[in-house]
């Protein structure tokens, strides 16, 4: 059985190869799947997007760039720049039966 | 003991001030006697602790009870006027009782709606009674969230932001936060229970130079104070409110600054200040002077 884990990368601008400013795991493996770097420190398990993509994980969507609606071009609201990758990963019971 | 102007200066670039150990301990030790005896949150029962919204803070309790002591400390309580001025309101309160070995997860929110254009803003003052060790279930939050658009728990997807704290501090700690500030409560796996009060307070007066203003004009730079043309470089306001968080790093962090300057004119009164010089341009649309 295949099980998804997803990572969301929160960028300092919209390349992907720009510092990442934030982060969230979702691990429905509950730990039985690999595990992110630790890079210690609360920092960010990847640097960038791209060390994401090095180390297997495949890109899902980032952020759309869209212009500011009139009269709030000012404003700031959520952190703009996202990245989405999913990691598939396939499970063996203790039987040796991939789930 | 009112706030002083780089004190504001740094509430308006971080959304949160904070005074570590000025509660004393008897006062501690009154309060924690009396959070337990509480309703969680405020508002299921009656108590006498827990006032109605729109009561005027100095009629909201008990003036022998810990939680008005704490309220009456001459820091909390300058820092209470300097932000929302001498008469502020109570909004609503919670105690936020974490228990020994919880494991659950707040989400990040801030405590608002997405708010107008208005630059009012309300204060969450929290309470520590007792010392918060580190993972022992201390407030995570985000410094220079506050100003950011947002809806409730709208930003729970952020698990993890470069810079977010999560308040470890002395027993009699108290921070204040602009009510817009990112937070959220976190699982706490120590040995020990943690408790802390909240009170949100709503300004009834505009919250125009309510802070001991006497040093205003020694620490505040002429409105043409530009990064890159001509700037001192001393602790001013102007150097204050240019603080750059670490989640901020991207073109954002320009528009962070005119939002703060847009709040310091609101708190100065002075509506030509500016930082770098965004707003000033903006106001001369076409080259006017």
């Amino acid at each position: 059985m295949q099980l998804q884990q997803v990572l969301q990368l929160y960028a300092s601008a919209s390349a992907l190869d720009s510092p990442t400013v934030g982060w969230a795991f979702h691990d429905p493996t509950d730990g039985a799947g690999p595990a992110l770097p630790d890079r210690g420190a609360d920092r960010s398990p990847y640097a960038t997007g791209v060390d994401a993509l090095r180390d297997g994980w495949r890109l899902l969507q980032m952020s759309q760039l869209l212009p500011p609606m009139p009269g709030a071009e000012h404003q700031v609201s959520y952190l703009p720049f996202e990245f989405i990758f999913e990691r598939l990963v396939t499970l063996e019971s203790s039987t040796g039966e991939t789930r | 003991m009112k706030l002083r102007t780089l004190d504001m200066a740094r509430f308006v670039a971080d959304g949160y001030l904070r005074f570590d150990g000025v509660v004393p301990e008897d006062i501690n030790a009154a309060a924690l006697a009396e959070l337990p005896t509480m309703p969680l949150p405020a508002g299921f029962e009656p108590s006498a602790l827990t006032p109605a919204s729109g009561t005027p803070l100095r009629e909201c309790y008990p003036p022998e009870s810990g939680i008005a002591r704490m309220l009456a400390v001459p820091e909390v309580a300058g820092a209470i006027e300097s932000l929302v001025g001498p008469d502020p309101v109570f909004d609503h309160s919670a105690v936020h009782h974490n228990p020994a070995g919880s494991t659950g997860v707040q989400g990040l929110h801030a405590d608002a709606v997405i708010d107008t254009a208005d630059p009012t803003f309300d204060i969450q003052v929290f309470y520590f009674p007792h010392a918060v060790e580190a993972d022992a279930g201390g407030t995570r939050f985000v410094p220079g969230s506050h100003l950011r658009r947002v809806h409730e728990n709208s930003v729970s997807r952020y698990q993890h932001i470069d810079g977010e704290q999560r308040f470890i501090g002395p027993a009699g700690s108290v921070l204040i936060f602009h009510h817009g500030l990112w937070h959220a409560g976190q699982a706490n796996p120590s040995a020990d229970d943690r408790w802390m009060f909240k009170v949100r307070l709503n300004p009834t007066a505009p919250q125009v130079r309510r802070w001991d203003t006497s040093d205003y004009d020694t620490v505040c730079p002429p409105s043409n104070d530009h990064l890159f043309a001509t700037m001192e470089l001393a602790d001013t306001v102007a150097n204050r409110l240019r603080s750059l968080h670490p989640w901020c790093h991207s073109g954002e962090y320009r528009l962070e600054v005119i939002q703060r300057v847009h709040l310091w004119r609101y708190l100065s009164g002075d509506h030509s200040f500016d930082v770098d010089w965004y707003l000033t341009r903006l106001d001369r649309p076409g080259g006017e002077t």
